[in-house]
């Protein structure tokens, strides 16, 4: 293939990931700024979003777009619903404790896998995407739901940007992740926030599986990489930065996207992982973060 | 060539003479073969009531993928396993006694599986040991075998049995190995698909066999090998390797395992759109998948290899009929009891097979304790056959065996989808399959 095309579909490739990433990255991010947890099983969350997709999809049957809307619906409602019992029945008895967190969530992250494997079961299932089209391209062609992922995923990152900046809960999460103590003075219900902050950061996740899953399909170790992916943008971004997250996860897209289409997505992998060792000796804070002295 | 009979005492049964029944067998049709099988109940019948009664089961230890990537493949070997199982001890057992089979999970992960092999050997001393499928698996469990001198039979079509590379107590009966494999349908892929050719293959051991003796076979057959592209086994996204297949490829040659499969083929589709080289697949891609999934429209009309056609074909045996009911699967290659759940059909029939094969081994040797003499009969008298005939045992066609291989050869066959569903459009003999032997297996000490 000549360069030109060459690049066009590594940019293609890039945007898609990154897209997806820093809806998921934002997630478990979201959860680092306010709680100052770490969640392990944040990339469980992201396949039980995927694997619900599959399933509302066949309850309606024949029609996909239909059974998509359902699972953008019913996916991120009993994720969150999920994460909610979780941190009323762990994360809350072990009082956020970071270390005891990231145990506890390994805990979790098996449990969430062998709950699917047994109930779903092992095979990877594909879901029909919703809206279905080929673009062709004069040197190659490409899926034309691809594109409408990292729309929507676009969609849902703005939207969710103005609410946080926008709404009272929003105030809420700022003001908890600031300072919880003078929050709770102010009569923020910091425990409740918590647990609506984990929630919503599930709920990010399960809605990249939503959208990822006709992509490719729903199976119970799909988890994985996302999780590692996020914790690559979430450290390089600054730990519970928002913006910092966001312009990570295009870096790490863009570069993933292209590094791998035009020499190897083992070097992409790579130099991701260098990047995070780099960034944590020369800015320990994340690239936006606030630098510890 | 002299048939060697061990310890005909004949509280045990009479020996089946096998070598020239087989030998006759495996050039006559399949009704004169089913006579001489049929025939191989009734030394169990009488042994069963030479036997004492309360002999203790023979143990079989089972090394299943039941999680990690290989549980779509273990979850089909555990139903064929426990069919087999279920078929053989209604009909006498093994030299009239039961099979008792213990199943370990090892995640298929090679550190566990050597694990699962020493449970099986020190905590349930079961006789033998067998089914495991990766070959990442099995080359980590079978050393560990060879050091407790406990027979194991894997059933993976991997290349490293055969290779040499493992022990005198590994064998792989059961199912053909990759190179065997390849050596018999290069020709008629090379001749019928095209000559200029880029091989996709996973980049690990099972991937290499494929790249290595693919690209001889296409090397020697006059073909040209126009690029090869490995791809890491976590892979999840494909496009972004489809820009290296040179634009004169005219057959692009494709092998794939693990949960990403559907989607490498649904992005080569989208990539390629009509405008596509030649597809030849070994069917490993899409085992555990529904060729009726969205997306796969695109390998309407491409060809693949199978060991043993997934949907029924005109032409099926009455000993496939037979299996396919067995293991519990539709003529459309389904699962009976779930339309959603494709079997892994041109593996798992190994399974069964090899299980008959330690059967009839245990009754020839006159196999009786897991002691050092009787574990040396066994092994010594299956080194010592040459033929499985096709027939209720061995469903899959009959097989060639090659004592210092430790490795079956057996049938091929090349399917084309056509409607969504594969058709049979080729079948290769044994003679096709067959390679210089690298290894004597036997000159190992016991």
């Amino acid at each position: 293939m000549d360069f030109g095309p060459y690049l066009f579909l590594a940019l293609l490739e890039g945007m898609v990931t990154a897209f997806v990433l820093a809806l998921t990255a934002l997630g478990l991010s979201l959860v680092f700024g306010v709680l100052r947890i770490v969640n392990i099983a944040h990339g469980e969350f992201f396949m039980l979003g995927a694997v619900l997709a599959w399933w509302s999809v066949s309850l309606v049957g024949d029609l996909p777009l239909v059974g998509f809307i359902l699972a953008l619906l019913i996916g991120p409602l009993i994720v969150g619903g999920i994460a909610i019992a979780t941190d009323w029945l762990i994360l809350r008895r072990i009082n956020y404790n970071p270390e005891s967190t990231i145990v506890a969530t390994i805990g979790l992250l098996y449990i969430i896998q062998q709950a699917v494997l047994t109930l779903y079961g092992p095979d990877a299932r594909p879901v029909p995407a919703p809206i279905y089209f080929r673009i062709d391209f004069p040197w190659f062609g490409y899926s034309g739901y691809k594109l409408i992922v990292a729309g929507m995923s676009g969609l849902l990152i703005l939207a969710s940007w103005i609410a946080l900046s926008r709404s009272k809960l929003g105030l809420y999460m700022r003001a908890t992740q600031l300072n919880e103590e003078m929050a709770q003075a102010f009569g923020v219900p910091v425990r409740r926030i918590y647990a609506l902050v984990f929630a919503v950061g599930a709920m990010f996740a399960a809605v990249a599986g939503v959208l990822v899953v006709p992509i490719r399909q729903a199976d119970y170790l799909m988890g994985l990489e996302p999780l590692l992916l996020s914790f690559i943008v979430v450290i390089i971004g600054g730990l519970g930065n928002l913006k910092g997250t966001l312009v990570a996860a295009f870096l790490i897209g863009l570069t993933d996207g292209i590094i791998s289409v035009m020499i190897s997505p083992t070097l992409a992998k790579i130099l991701a992982t260098l990047l995070v060792a780099l960034v944590l000796a020369v800015r320990p804070g994340g690239l936006f973060g606030e630098q510890e002295a | 060539m002299s048939k060697k009979i061990r310890d005909s005492d004949p509280a045990r049964g009479p020996q089946v003479t096998r070598r020239g029944l087989f030998k006759g067998a495996a050039t006559v049709a399949g009704a004169t073969v089913a006579g001489g099988l049929a025939g191989g109940y009734i030394p169990n019948a009488l042994t069963r009531q030479a036997l004492a009664q309360g002999d203790r089961p023979i143990k079989i230890g089972f090394q299943a993928h039941r999680t990690g990537i290989g549980a779509t493949y273990g979850r089909w070997y555990e139903r064929t396993t426990r069919a087999a199982v279920k078929l053989i001890n209604e009909s006498g057992g093994i030299a009239g006694r039961q099979i008792d089979l213990i199943i370990e999970d090892d995640g298929t992960d090679p550190k566990r599986g050597a694990e699962v092999v020493e449970k099986f050997a020190n905590l349930h001393k079961v006789d033998v040991a067998f089914g495991t499928l990766f070959s990442h698996v099995v080359v980590g469990s079978a050393p560990r075998a060879g050091e407790l001198k406990l027979p194991y039979f894997v059933v993976s079509e991997g290349y490293h049995v055969a290779s040499g590379k493992l022990n005198r107590y590994v064998f792989q009966p059961g199912i053909s190995d990759v190179r065997s494999q390849m050596t018999a349908i290069s020709g008629w892929v090379l001749n019928n698909l095209g000559k200029n050719v880029t091989i996709i293959y996973p980049d690990y051991a099972f991937g290499y066999d494929h790249r290595d003796f693919f690209g001889a076979a296409v090397k020697a057959g006059g073909g040209k090998v126009n690029a090869l592209i490995p791809i890491p086994p976590t892979e999840s996204s494909f496009t972004r390797y489809f820009p290296r297949i040179p634009k004169d490829t005219d057959l692009l040659y494709h092998v794939m395992v693990g949960p990403g499969v559907l989607t490498f083929v649904k992005e080569l589709g989208e990539h390629f759109g009509s405008n596509r080289p030649n597809l030849f697949g070994f069917i490993d891609s899409l085992e555990g998948a529904d060729l009726g999934s969205p997306g796969l429209e695109f390998l309407e009309g491409t060809h693949f290899w199978e060991a043993i056609p997934r949907y029924a074909q005109p032409d099926d045996t009455r000993y496939q009929k037979i299996y396919r009911k067995a293991v519990g699967v539709t003529d459309d290659a389904k699962s009976v009891a779930d339309a959603k759940d494709t079997p892994t059909y041109s593996h798992m029939f190994g399974c069964w097979e090899t299980l008959f094969i330690i059967k009839r081994m245990m009754e020839q040797s006159g196999y009786r304790e897991s002691t050092a003499g009787d574990k040396a009969n066994f092994i010594e008298t299956l080194e010592n056959a040459h033929w499985f005939n096709e027939g209720i045992e061995h469903p899959q066609g009959p097989k060639q065996f090659n004592g210092k291989t430790h490795q079956s050869y057996a049938r091929q066959n090349i399917s084309k989808v056509v409607n969504r569903r594969l058709t049979r459009v080729h079948q290769t003999e044994i003679a096709d399959s067959l390679y210089e032997p690298e290894a004597d297996y036997t000159k190992m000490p016991l």
